[in-house]
């Protein structure tokens, strides 16, 4: 399933870009989509292993699990106001 | 209510306009401001990221749980994101209420919670020409080390210079 994934502030400039489509199988979880991204190595590997994770715009638990189409975004520590 | 991310400037007036009613007798405005230091350097100016569609929602969120937990519904939150001088207003915070206390109590619940959960981050600009990203909180981690009484800010403003 195709999981898009979208990465801001930090995040977005450690890894060069704001979006990624990931390919993940069937029962993936977003736990799963991270240990993913950081597998591929490089700059990935700064992303921490439990990042704050909004799933299609809500705040989601890592044992979440993913379905196709899934808007997901890798959420750096906020500081807002 | 009303709560809204906007990349224009805020103006005060303007969201003061947008609360209020006969049977209110506080009027509250809370504005976050671009100030011209942080941890001993001199700041330049803010630019503000943010995750627009999440923080919309989550904006509104919040405005609702200070709403059912103050008692009020005249509630008026914006969020500017972009790029922000010193001195320009980056939060404006307005609530009416019967009696002061609800205002202040959904005033500081507003802007304590964007401060936790709102997706938005800032990345200052020094006078040095350097740049970093302001060091923010997990959304969901507990907030102990922050729970630290804040020093009050009584440091001379500079100069501009």
């Amino acid at each position: 399933m195709e999981i898009r994934t979208l990465f801001f502030a930090s995040y977005k400039e450690l890894l060069g870009t704001g979006e990624l489509q990931v390919d993940l199988p069937e029962g993936a979880t977003v736990s799963d989509l991270v240990s993913e991204l950081r597998a591929r190595g490089g700059a990935f590997t700064v992303l921490p292993a439990a990042p704050a994770v909004a799933v299609n715009l809500t705040y989601t638990d890592p044992t979440s699990l993913l379905s196709d189409g899934d808007e997901v975004a890798l959420i750096p520590p906020v500081a807002g106001g | 209510m009303f709560s809204a991310i906007v990349r224009e400037p805020i103006d005060p007036a303007h969201v003061l306009t947008l609360i209020g009613a006969d049977q209110d007798g506080a009027s509250l405005l809370f504005l976050g401001v671009v100030r011209d230091h942080n941890d001993g350097r001199s700041v330049g100016g803010m630019r503000y990221d943010t995750y627009e569609e999440m923080a919309a929602e989550v904006l509104s969120e919040i405005v609702d749980e200070a709403a059912r937990s103050a008692g009020t519904d005249r509630i008026a939150t914006i969020h500017r994101t972009g790029e922000l001088e010193v001195g320009e207003v980056s939060v404006a915070i307005a609530v009416s209420s019967p009696h002061r206390a609800q205002a202040y109590d959904a005033s500081r619940y507003i802007i304590e919670e964007i401060k936790k959960r709102l997706p938005v981050w800032k990345k200052e600009r020094y006078s040095d020409g350097a740049e970093e990203w302001v060091e923010g909180r997990t959304p969901g981690a507990p907030d102990v080390a922050r729970q630290a009484p804040e020093v009050p800010d009584v440091a001379p403003k500079a100069d501009g210079s």
